[in-house]
């Protein structure tokens, strides 16, 4: 089973300090993840919802090193990427990619799209000239775009172009794993059905891992295999996806998220579960199980004792004192 | 009824370096008074430029070139600029996407509020103070008083957008334009705000015209809805005929485009080639260059909004597919 995991989390956490003012005081430290144990395995799709300030990008960008984190491991075939030395970082940085939100920020807009796509090439491998130039071409036509392409920039593209080429650019290094932060966020609804359409042919193709990460449970539910819901840092429920629907999921959290999405077909919707009160502050997280102030079902214990993220089949882990009763009795 | 609000055949047209962009073609629809009309489309569309237009609050470079906004039977595209200042605000107010960019940050909620409330009436300090309290605690804040003290920065995102509809209902305001209201938001804080939207409409009587990109809060909050494609409604009606019983093409692509459970391990459909870009008006339909079902006529003439069914003239759709001559 063990080969079957390609990257796997250990107690990860990161934490911030933010300053404030003009002698930079600390103001106190925002747990933007904490003790966070996932495991990806080859090939799957593993989601990550959330809303904002939950710790979901934070959590892409420790997992590729672009962050380092505050503690905890990141072990990626087996290494623990902090105990690498910096060449070996960089070489295990070929295997690992990442496509963000907004593809007009992700290029650089006096680039050639040549340039932009030829970047990592350069720098990680011989390939030069001609054969530059074909590894080029090739990548273009994987996402579905002219060849053309290649001598245009950013700013000729429509944004659902960019985020194609920005995928390109992602599969140059022949990558084993992709982060994908909000890849289709800033997109209208046809083009974002085209590019979740590409990227699921692309993993099928190049036997591809995904991290998803979104705040859009739908899209979420369409591409991932198992589903990692974050609030306030913390994972809340891990649930393989076709069991993310009412009725299964467990955690009010995740629940209330369900709840909350408009649906074209109001008529499936099921009763609404309100969340009382604005999300708490990252800086000051509530005592015992973070969720309590909002959770309509909060008992006396939920203010005090955290609740571990407990197993209640095989694909399915939650953290909550309600479901760890239920399960007792 | 009578309509509180009919846009009727409205163009709009910027002049730009890459040339005349026509973002608004022809868009016509209404709002009647208690309604909440959704204008639902993708970005550049036409459905925002469209409500700036109908508050003659363009950029300088757009330009009304025909077509006529009727507002309780007054043309605002003829009215001098200082009926359209007595408008403005006072009769229609409008909300934007992102409420931090709305609200200024160097002065509290509590003066922002108050000095709106003294623009419109000759209410004392007093007075005043009392009905700002008021309107937060209409628009559901927690403690109004301290919300009256704080400054933008010190409240989330839906808190600010919850200030921003208190500031548009302190005016007395009988339509709301809505402009993305909740698409910065967090989903469980849109729910609120569209709930909160929803009261209004039922307490105060508020008529809404909400525009959005969203199908699913078009679902859940609007009673008839326009979908808006290259700067012209393509198909109008009551939100649940035409989302369920979608007429034309760009509809129907629409929808199925949306990812969910059921589609797992599908490809999801999606409509061909991309939004035209507003740099020439295309022929015929607009929507022909993407239109699996494009026929001869669609590339000639543009159809004309008619009734699906000739008993029942709300649903409306712009399709030869759908037209008594054209249809087979």
């Amino acid at each position: 089973m063990s080969d079957q995991i390609l990257l796997e989390t250990r107690r990860l956490s990161k934490y911030f300090h933010p300053r404030r003012g003009l002698l930079s005081s600390k103001t106190g430290t925002v747990r933007a993840l904490e003790d966070v144990n996932l495991t990806i395995y080859r090939q799957e799709t593993l989601g990550v919802v959330g809303e904002s300030g939950c710790g979901k990008t934070t959590l892409g960008r420790v997992l590729l090193n672009l962050v380092k984190p505050t503690s905890g491991q990141v072990i990626f075939e087996g290494q623990d990427l902090s105990s690498l030395e910096r060449d070996a970082l960089r070489r295990l940085r070929r295997e690992m990619q990442i496509v963000f939100q907004n593809p007009y920020s992700s290029f650089d807009p006096r680039f050639s799209m040549f340039r932009s796509l030829a970047e990592p090439l350069t720098t990680h491998t011989n390939l030069r000239g001609a054969a530059l130039e074909q590894r080029t071409r090739q990548l273009v036509r994987q996402v579905g775009m002219p060849e053309d392409a290649l001598s245009r920039y950013p700013h000729e593209f429509s944004g659902g172009q960019l985020q194609r080429l920005a995928i390109a650019r992602a599969l140059a290094l022949n990558p084993k794993f992709i982060v994908l932060d909000e890849p289709t966020s800033a997109l209208d609804v046809s083009v974002q059905a085209q590019i979740l359409n590409l990227l699921r042919n692309l993993q099928r193709h190049f036997k591809l891992t995904y991290l998803f990460i979104s705040h859009d449970l739908s899209v979420v539910q369409y591409i991932s295999d198992r589903i990692a819901v974050m609030y306030l840092g913390k994972v809340v429920e891990l649930i393989a996806a076709p069991s993310l629907v009412e009725g299964q999921a467990q955690h009010p959290y995740t629940r209330a998220l369900l709840s909350a999405i408009p649906e074209v077909h109001p008529e499936d919707k099921r009763e609404r579960i309100v969340m009382p009160s604005k999300a708490p502050d990252a800086a000051r997280p509530p005592s015992g199980c973070s969720f309590h102030p909002r959770c309509p079902f909060a008992m006396e214990i939920c203010a005090q004792v955290e609740p571990p993220l407990e197993q209640i089949s095989a694909e399915h882990w939650s953290a909550c004192h309600l479901i760890h009763q239920s399960l007792q009795n | 009824m009578t309509e509180l609000l009919t846009v009727e055949n409205l163009h709009v047209v910027f002049q730009t370096y890459a040339g005349t962009v026509y973002a608004v073609n022809g868009m016509t629809f209404s709002v009647q008074p208690g309604e909440i009309f959704g204008l639902v489309g993708e970005s550049g569309c036409g459905k925002s430029v469209a409500c700036l237009a109908i508050l003659r609050i363009l950029p300088g470079h757009g330009r009304i070139t025909a077509g006529r906004v009727l507002f309780d039977g007054h043309d605002l595209t003829q009215a001098k600029e200082s009926e359209m200042q007595a408008i403005r605000g006072r009769q229609i107010a409008m909300i934007f996407q992102d409420p931090s960019t709305s609200l200024n940050p160097v002065f509290t909620v509590g003066s922002q509020i108050k000095r709106i409330i003294r623009h419109h009436t000759q209410a004392s300090r007093q007075a005043t103070e009392q009905r700002a309290l008021e309107l937060l605690d209409e628009v559901a804040l927690p403690d109004p008083p301290r919300i009256m003290q704080a400054y933008p920065h010190e409240l989330s995102g839906g808190m600010q957008q919850r200030v921003m509809i208190a500031m548009a209902l302190a005016s007395g305001a009988r339509l709301l334009i809505a402009d993305e209201p909740t698409t910065a938001l967090d989903v469980t804080i849109q729910n609120q705000i569209l709930e909160l939207l929803v009261e209004l409409r039922r307490h105060v009587g508020l008529s809404i015209l909400l525009i959005t990109h969203n199908l699913g809060v078009v679902a859940e909050t609007c009673d008839r809805v326009g979908v808006a494609y290259a700067g012209q409604i393509v198909e109008i009606g009551p939100t649940s005929e035409v989302l369920h019983t979608m007429k034309h093409p760009y509809t129907q692509g629409l929808l199925a485009a949306l990812p969910s459970a059921q589609q797992k391990g599908r490809d999801l459909l999606s409509i061909p080639g991309s939004v035209p870009n507003g740099l020439s008006v295309i022929p015929g339909c607009p929507f022909h260059p993407r239109c699996p079902h494009v026929m001869e006529v669609c590339r000639q003439t543009p159809p004309r909004l008619t009734a699906v069914n000739p008993g029942e003239a709300q649903h409306q759709v712009a399709c030869y597919l759908y037209s008594p001559e054209t249809a087979q």
